[in-house]
């Protein structure tokens, strides 16, 4: 029964593992990427560790799969935010399929500027912005 | 634990790692290259957890804490010399 139980997880773990592979392969562009390989990755090794606490059932091994698990989650998404936040900022370009760009009209990627769209100087704020499409459209990333 | 499904998890996670490498080797820009590492990092702290069932030791487990830990590490680092705009060489 606990045989079953190791089988299906640690399939399921490397099942995840390799889509997420796939997906870091095969995907055009650096979010498209991390779309793939943050959250099946982190799942993956999530799976393949519950299956050794279940394969084990010892209560020392129980906690370092639990506590393995538990930290893949907490850093996982972190270290997927900070690097997209830096992969933006450095200008790797996107897919040109790309639909949707909501930093675009907030970021200037020549004075490193990221606005909120909540800042105090209304006035300003028109200006900057014009600004920004302008020295947006010429580097064309 | 059955050996064949412990050689096709291992066949699975072979072939992910070697994706990985490719992605790493190949990836046009650096932060491509450090989602392909993370990614390989990962994917051995699971080879460590086969093979912790392989062979019944659980004292394995340690060495896919240590990596998890120096993989998220490596990432900040990363991304932290990428924003403050050190020299590279894609």
């Amino acid at each position: 029964m606990t045989e079953i139980l190791v089988s299906a997880l640690l399939l399921m773990g490397a099942a995840l593992m390799l889509l997420a592979a796939i997906g870091i392969i095969r995907l055009p562009d650096l979010p498209t990427r991390m779309h793939a390989t943050t959250k099946s990755g982190a799942l993956g090794t999530a799976l393949i560790m519950i299956a050794v606490a279940f394969y084990f059932a010892e209560v020392a091994v129980v906690t370092r799969a639990l506590a393995i698990i538990a930290f893949i989650i907490l850093t996982a998404p972190v270290a997927a935010h900070v690097i997209g936040r830096a992969g933006y900022f450095v200008g790797v370009p996107l897919w040109e399929g790309t639909i949707k760009d909501d930093l675009k009209t907030s970021y200037d990627p020549e004075t490193h500027y990221l606005r909120s769209g909540f800042e105090e100087d209304a006035p300003k704020k028109p200006a900057a912005s014009k600004k920004t499409v302008k020295a947006k459209a010429k580097p064309k990333r | 634990m059955s050996a064949y499904v412990i050689n096709l998890v291992y066949l699975m996670l072979s072939a992910a790692l070697l994706l990985g490498f490719i992605r790493l080797a190949k990836g046009p820009s650096l932060p491509d290259r450090v989602v392909a590492l993370e990614l390989v990092a990962s994917i051995v702290a699971g080879i460590v957890g086969v093979h912790a069932i392989d062979t019944g030791v659980a004292s394995f487990l340690d060495v896919a804490i240590v990596l998890a830990l120096t993989a998220f590490l490596a990432a900040i680092g990363f991304a932290r010399f990428l924003e403050r705009g050190g020299p590279r060489d894609d």
